[in-house]
């Protein structure tokens, strides 16, 4: 039996009044890709944002419930701590602009004001970069600005930058939506690949991705989560009539 | 030729009289410039024939004696301008930073932002008045307690009166600059578990650098020319300043106090060439910041 390393039990978020996220309670197993689909508006990417207390950060956005990491309330839990232990990749590549690509790497070394010998930086840099499968591409030019890279390759370095934490759970929202086909194809074999170290939380609302890359999948609609199952069975024999409208495409 | 529907001279003709217009309007913002410069260069011949360089480097202005140097001016100028900026900038970033970064909703940014922009829009005679009444006696108790001479107008009092005066400047600009760091950037960061503060430092201030820098050469251009309220608390003295107590004059202040004065030629020619080195100052020094931005930007 795989150990649960989030879980949420009837947890809400709000934007003010509105009523984003209702009543979501989800078991998610370490070393697993989760996908978190949905349409546009379903509040995936905000219940995304409510596991590293992202959301938060918004004025005037509310929790309400219960959101675990392993035994402890994330919620009780200092923000900054939080985050150290759950990274996150953006919809958009968003690198440092004045950072180099060695820089970025480090960057969550350097805004937390943590020292580090000369040696043990480059040890994370050539690591985080070759387990973002991006080290071959990038490393005769560790010292270049990290935005004159491809958009496939920010993503990746934005990956790099987020394991060189090493968090135990990296959540990644629309990690490929702004991403070519090419591009696309090598960051989700790079997810494959992470399962081993991390647990991985994936919003998308590419079905095909879901279906190629997790082991679970979640559906969203309207702020509910309508099903929540191995992707296998969700794809082939979904419970609920909403899943299959979706998974057949009589909505987006 | 067939009619095309929608389609006239008229409206090309239209479009291109737009065009010419705005570009008529552009060239005479041009001319003004320039025509400013050759009249402070014309009517300045005068007095540059007459007193050559020796008019910036002498020491003493003296019109009853036919002496004109204007180095105490030019050094009351920069002084004060600068003293002012450097009091301004710790008030000025933190009102950018608290504006753009820390509140930027809430009432009390919203009454703070209006205040800002009032303070810009305050005439600067008030100012003058205002720092007469009170900073006047503020700085005189300051002069008599470090026992230098208590005249409580001079450089000191200058300098206090701009820095407030060009904060809304400086904290602006900055302000607007903050609020536009891009929110990919500032949530890049505190998802690698960095505080305000540290997203602050780290990537705000980073990304706004040039911006706010800029900000401090547009306070800069307005306290170096600020006539008014200088030229009512710096105490009109024509000697080179001695120390930060010391009054003095300023270009501006100099031009506005004795331009009424100047009865002969070779007088009222110098004070035009005040002019004309103060709007070479404000030339350079705008140059010159602009090639630190680009410096920044490049890096």
């Amino acid at each position: 039996m795989e150990s649960t390393i989030i879980s949420s039990k009837n947890f809400n978020a709000y934007f003010g009044a509105n009523h984003v996220v209702k009543n979501v309670s989800i078991e998610i197993p370490q070393n697993n890709i989760i996908a978190v689909m949905g349409p546009s508006g379903c509040g995936k990417t905000t219940y995304l944002r409510c596991i590293n207390r992202m959301h938060e950060l918004i004025p005037g956005a509310t929790t309400e419930g219960e959101m675990k990491l392993h035994k402890d309330n994330i919620y009780e839990m200092n923000p900054i701590l939080v985050r150290l232990r759950i990274g996150m990749v953006f919809q958009r590549p968003n690198p440092f602009p004045n950072l180099s690509i060695y820089d970025n790497v480090i960057a969550g070394y350097k805004l937390n004001g943590m020292k580090l010998q000369r040696a043990e930086r480059d040890n994370i840099v050539e690591g985080s970069l070759r387990k973002a499968a991006l080290w071959n591409e990038v490393k005769d030019t560790l010292h270049k600005k990290g935005t004159f890279l491809s958009g496939g390759q920010q993503q990746r370095l934005c990956i790099a930058r987020a394991i060189a934490m090493e968090p135990e759970v990296l959540l990644l929202d629309e990690p490929t939506s702004a991403l070519d086909p090419i591009s696309t194809a090598s960051v989700e074999e790079l997810l494959f690949d992470l399962k081993k170290n991390y647990t991985l939380v994936l919003v998308t609302h590419n079905m095909q991705q879901a279906a190629r890359v997790s082991d679970k999948t979640a559906f969203f609609y309207l702020g509910e989560l309508v099903e929540y199952d191995k992707t296998k069975e969700m794809f082939t024999n979904p419970k609920d009539n909403r899943t299959q409208s979706y998974i057949t495409g009589r909505f987006s | 030729m067939k009619p095309i529907k929608g389609f006239s001279l008229k409206k090309v003709r239209a479009e291109s009289a737009f065009k010419r217009t705005l570009v008529i309007m552009a060239l005479v913002m041009i001319v003004i410039a320039a025509g400013i410069f050759l009249t402070l260069l014309v009517q300045s011949l005068p007095s540059i024939k007459a007193l050559g360089g020796h008019y910036l480097s002498g020491k003493t202005w003296d019109p009853v004696s036919d002496i004109y140097g204007a180095l105490p001016f030019l050094l009351g100028t920069l002084l004060t301008s600068f003293l002012a900026l450097l009091i301004s900038i710790p008030f000025s970033y933190a009102i950018a930073i608290y504006l753009g970064e820390y509140n930027p909703k809430g009432w009390l940014s919203g009454f703070l932002k209006n205040i800002v922009e009032l303070v810009a829009a305050v005439p600067s005679v008030i100012y003058g008045f205002w720092a007469l009444v009170v900073l006047v006696p503020m700085v005189r108790a300051i002069e008599t307690k470090v026992g230098a001479a208590p005249y409580g107008v001079g450089i000191l009092t200058a300098s206090l009166v701009l820095a407030i005066m060009i904060i809304p400047y400086a904290a602006s600009l900055g302000r607007e600059l903050i609020r536009l760091v891009p929110s990919s950037l500032k949530e890049g960061a505190y998802s690698l578990g960095a505080t305000r503060y540290e997203v602050l430092k780290n990537v705000t201030l980073p990304y706004t650098k040039s911006g706010l820098f800029a900000g401090l050469l547009l306070s800069l251009g307005r306290a170096l020319g600020e006539t008014m309220a200088v030229t009512m608390v710096i105490g009109n003295t024509n000697i080179l300043p001695t120390s930060i107590f010391s009054p003095s004059n300023t270009m501006a202040s100099v031009i506005a106090n004795e331009f009424t004065e100047a009865d002969r030629t070779v007088y009222l020619s110098a004070l035009i060439e005040l002019g004309l080195v103060l709007f070479l100052v404000t030339v350079v020094i705008n140059l010159v910041g602009r090639m630190i931005i680009k410096r920044f930007t490049n890096e």
